[in-house]
């Protein structure tokens, strides 16, 4: 059994005004353990401003859109619900470090497989109530059980049972060990509403923990939040008011911000991106996030079931030329590794591939092959600019002699009849908090989105292990090999990983974005601050 | 004359046998097409959390898992006592269309109030100066205004007017509580585009009905009695250009309930069209079927007004032998 310390009082960066780094992360017991550090407070590098009011134009808002936290699934209720309206029992913080929130501390014995979580003190919902155990059982157990369609589903289903101890700690016992667990509960579906009497949770009262009070709700239009003079964090939120609203059509949204309509609007377009930084009272905030855009190849499927094909191609791209030419320079080059570098355990996978179509030659000529034809399928919603970036690698591999056939696959229907049934095709991949979640989905063999077909047992076996390991140096070894492994005999061309792009008006003031999550994880209304408030 | 043959009931009873007929028809190729497009609703909702197993739980929950045509019944069941059933999202359609309804039938009506009679007046005065500048002017511009597209329109009207001059807001989103000046100010720049793209249609028809009737023979007889110019137009002519006048009126009338999704989009106004693309989108195949129901009803019921009133205008239809 090991157990790891619980570090209280003070965390360091609250005094010094320093974050935890992840290098503190991976190498510190405090990855286990909780902190009771405010980042708010430890990343103002300027004292923000108190008052005002932040108006947030949206793309994806939809009319689906409720208040129950198992049907999130746009940016819009992660960041006006999760994120101002809510708290999880742990919150990302801007480094891709985790600190606690609703929980002040948590420790993790017996092989990972029990946790239990310490309640912060004093914590309020907005109608008075305070949090307790039961709240936070409840809001889980929403999420299990027998016909869930919790979009948190995959993660639930490790909890075996939650209990109560005493009045301020929760402890859930797992079906296997994860060290991964209290970064699991950051995700955004699992924001703690308060219990009903007889079990469930009262989503439908709006009522939450967080930093803001529900003023109205209009599904795929608006919502509207006020400020919680209650908050538990000392300090934040800085608005008064939080106004997030709905502009799907991008000209729309450019225009709301330009016309002062909006202060900060989502996903600019890469065309408009100069027009904005020309725009004295406007600037771009790019965060690097997880998410990256992938050419696929089945592993089990031929040609590329041969190693040597998989090598070829993977020198037979020039990312340098796609991300100048149709990201515009908006994106980070992909070195063939799924990882994120602002996640935990994220490794450097030497060497970078880069565009070297002599070499792809020759690798094919040992193999003894000699003209190599694929088909690579995709459509312009497997990512943006998918079309014009397979267009180029066309280009790129005729000078390794090898033919890339572009198969145009109609855009609707894309997601069903084409991703992870044709054997060569282009992906958009939103990432995963941790490496466990992302093997698990999508690389191991019998993850559900195996969409290179990677069928390794070496591989699983590493991910298998690295699980329930506590010891965070084992761990980050164990992750540095299997990404490593995936660099050299994966079936994924990583072209490029892509920031969030906000567009926001001068008058918004912030520290560093997180970009886990979009919107600062979710929780730019309670970071942010008017400067002319 | 008895009244079962009564020209305006007979016809109204028959159209409206028919509309419901429509509407029938159109609630089932609705519903079938959403059923064959590609995807569902439990994938589109769940995006990177649609595991396999989620997607299946969801499907079950929602009954999507039975054949079409079965799920087809049971919603026309419920649709003919008048519940259009509840959104995949768990609310009432009801509930979910009713406010983006309301919102767009105020753009609509107060387009409209603007648009006839304005449309009217100056189809009458082309025809009046037919072949003067005035006619020439308007009939370049108006045919100029429809052939352009009206996102174009729409993004002309908002760079000048909200962009460059900054007079009006460049988004229209009217919301709860807002004071029914505001309301109206926001919705200008909306109204202004579906004016400049309805108006000519309307004024174009107008103008060609009147100076068809005007090439009538008993035109001329008005004209060798005396009568003035402009009487001849109003009194004689225009009363006999009416049924055409009354249909192109309600086709545009239709147009601004159902087609208008384009401005809304552009000017983010929260309307029932929008909400249907979202819907398709989700394949919310509740939703989708009670916006089509809507649109195809405004189109039944528009042209179903207007062929009374064409009716109505004419002896000769309303009184037959």
């Amino acid at each position: 059994m090991e157990r790891q310390n619980i570090e209280s009082g003070e965390h360091p960066a609250t005094s010094i005004g320093m974050a935890p780094t992840r290098r503190r992360f991976l190498v510190g017991a405090s990855a286990v353990a909780g902190m009771v550090a405010f980042p708010g407070l430890s990343w103002a590098q300027d004292k923000p401003k108190q008052g005002g009011k932040l108006r947030y134009g949206m793309n994806d808002g939809s009319q689906q859109d409720t208040l129950d936290p198992a049907s999130w699934a746009t940016v819009m209720t992660g960041f006006a619900f999760n994120g101002s309206l809510c708290n999880n029992l742990v919150e990302l913080l801007p480094d891709g470090s985790l600190a606690g929130d609703l929980a002040e501390s948590w420790t993790g014995e017996e092989g990972a497989t029990r946790w239990t979580f310490i309640l912060r003190k004093g914590v309020k919902f907005h109608d008075g109530r305070p949090l307790t155990p039961e709240d936070v059982r409840q809001s889980l157990l929403h999420h299990m059980g027998e016909g869930s369609t919790s979009g948190a589903l995959a993660i639930v289903k490790q909890i075996k049972q939650i209990d109560k101890d005493g009045d301020n700690k929760v402890v859930f016992i797992l079906t296997e060990g994860n060290a991964d667990f209290p970064y699991l509960m950051s995700d955004y579906h699992l924001s703690i509403f308060p219990a009903r009497e007889g079990g469930g949770i009262d989503w439908q009262g709006g009522i939450g923990t967080g930093a803001f009070k529900l003023e109205s709700f209009e599904p795929g239009i608006a919502i509207r939040l006020k400020r919680n003079p209650d908050y538990h964090k000392p300090g934040l939120p800085h608005f008064d008011e939080v106004e997030v609203v709905n502009i799907p059509d991008g000209t729309a949204r450019l225009n709301a911000l330009m016309t002062g309509e909006v202060d900060v609007i989502e996903d600019v377009d890469i065309r408009n991106v100069a027009m904005v930084e020309r725009n004295d009272r406007l600037k771009i905030v790019r965060t690097p996030s997880l998410r990256h855009l992938t050419f696929d190849m089945n592993c089990s499927v031929a040609p590329y079931d041969n190693p040597a094909v998989r090598k070829a191609l993977k020198l037979a791209i020039d990312r340098d030329d796609i991300i100048a030419k149709v990201f515009l320079g908006e994106a980070k080059k992909g070195n063939d590794n799924p990882a994120a570098s602002i996640m935990p355990f994220y490794a450097e996978t030497p060497p970078q591939h880069a565009y070297d179509p002599d070499a792809a030659k020759a690798i094919l000529k040992e193999a003894g092959l000699d003209n190599v034809s694929v088909d690579l399928s995709v459509a312009e919603t497997a990512f943006p600019g998918a079309v014009d970036a397979a267009v180029l690698f066309k280009e790129h591999a005729a000078k390794a002699g090898i033919t890339v056939n572009i198969v145009q696959e109609a855009d609707d229907g894309y997601w069903d009849n084409v991703w992870l049934k044709k054997p060569f095709n282009a992906s958009d991949w939103y990432g995963r908090v941790t490496l466990d979640w992302l093997f698990a989905t999508s690389y191991t063999s019998d993850a559900p989105w195996n969409n290179t077909g990677f069928k390794k047992p070496a591989f699983d076996a590493l991910v298998k292990s690295a699980r329930a390991e506590m010891d965070q140096a084992k761990r980050a070894k164990i992750y540095a090999e299997a990404q490593q492994m995936l660099h050299d005999e994966g079936g994924l061309i990583t072209v490029a990983f892509v920031s969030w792009r906000l567009a926001m008006t001068t008058n918004i003031g912030h520290a560093t974005l997180g970009g886990i999550l979009p919107a600062d994880n979710h929780r730019g209304a309670e970071r942010w601050w008017r400067m002319d408030a | 004359m008895t009244t079962k043959s009564h020209p305006i009931l007979s016809m109204a009873a028959s159209r409206i046998g028919l509309g419901l007929l429509s509407l029938l028809i159109v609630s089932l190729i609705i519903f079938s097409a959403v059923s064959f497009l590609p995807g569902s609703y439990a994938s589109a909702i769940l995006g990177q959390n649609a595991t396999p197993a989620a997607v299946a739980a969801m499907e079950v929950k929602l009954g999507l898992n039975r054949p079409w045509f079965l799920r087809y019944l049971a919603w026309l069941g419920a649709a003919a006592t008048g519940d259009m059933g509840l959104s995949f999202s768990g609310r009432p359609v009801m509930a979910l269309i009713g406010p983006r309804l309301k919102n767009t039938l105020v753009l609509a009506s107060i387009t409209a109030a603007i648009a006839v009679p304005l449309s009217i007046a100056l189809g009458i005065v082309c025809a009046r100066y037919r072949g003067r500048f005035l006619d020439k002017f308007l009939s370049t511009s108006t045919l100029a205004s429809i052939s352009i597209p009206e996102f174009f329109v729409a993004y002309v009207v908002m760079m000048v007017l909200a962009v460059k001059l900054q007079l009006f807001p460049s988004m229209a989103g009217i919301r709860n509580g807002m004071g029914l000046g505001e309301q109206l100010y926001r919705m200008v720049l909306p109204i202004l585009t579906l004016l400049l793209v309805i108006l000519a249609h309307m004024v174009r028809n107008t103008r060609a009905a009147i100076l068809s009737v005007m090439a009538s023979p008993y035109i001329e007889m008005a004209r060798l009695k005396g009568e003035p110019e402009k009487r001849v137009v109003v009194r004689q002519a225009l009363p006999n250009a009416i049924g055409p006048i009354a249909s192109v009126v309600a086709l545009n009338l239709a147009y601004l309930i159902s087609g208008v999704v384009v401005i809304e989009v552009v000017f983010v106004y929260p309307g029932v069209g929008q909400a249907m693309i979202d819907a398709v989108r989700n394949r919310d195949v509740p939703v989708i079927q009670a916006c089509a129901l809507i649109f195809a009803a405004a189109y039944i019921g528009f042209n179903l007004i207007a062929d009374i009133i064409s009716i109505v205008s004419n002896p000769r239809l309303l009184h037959p032998r």
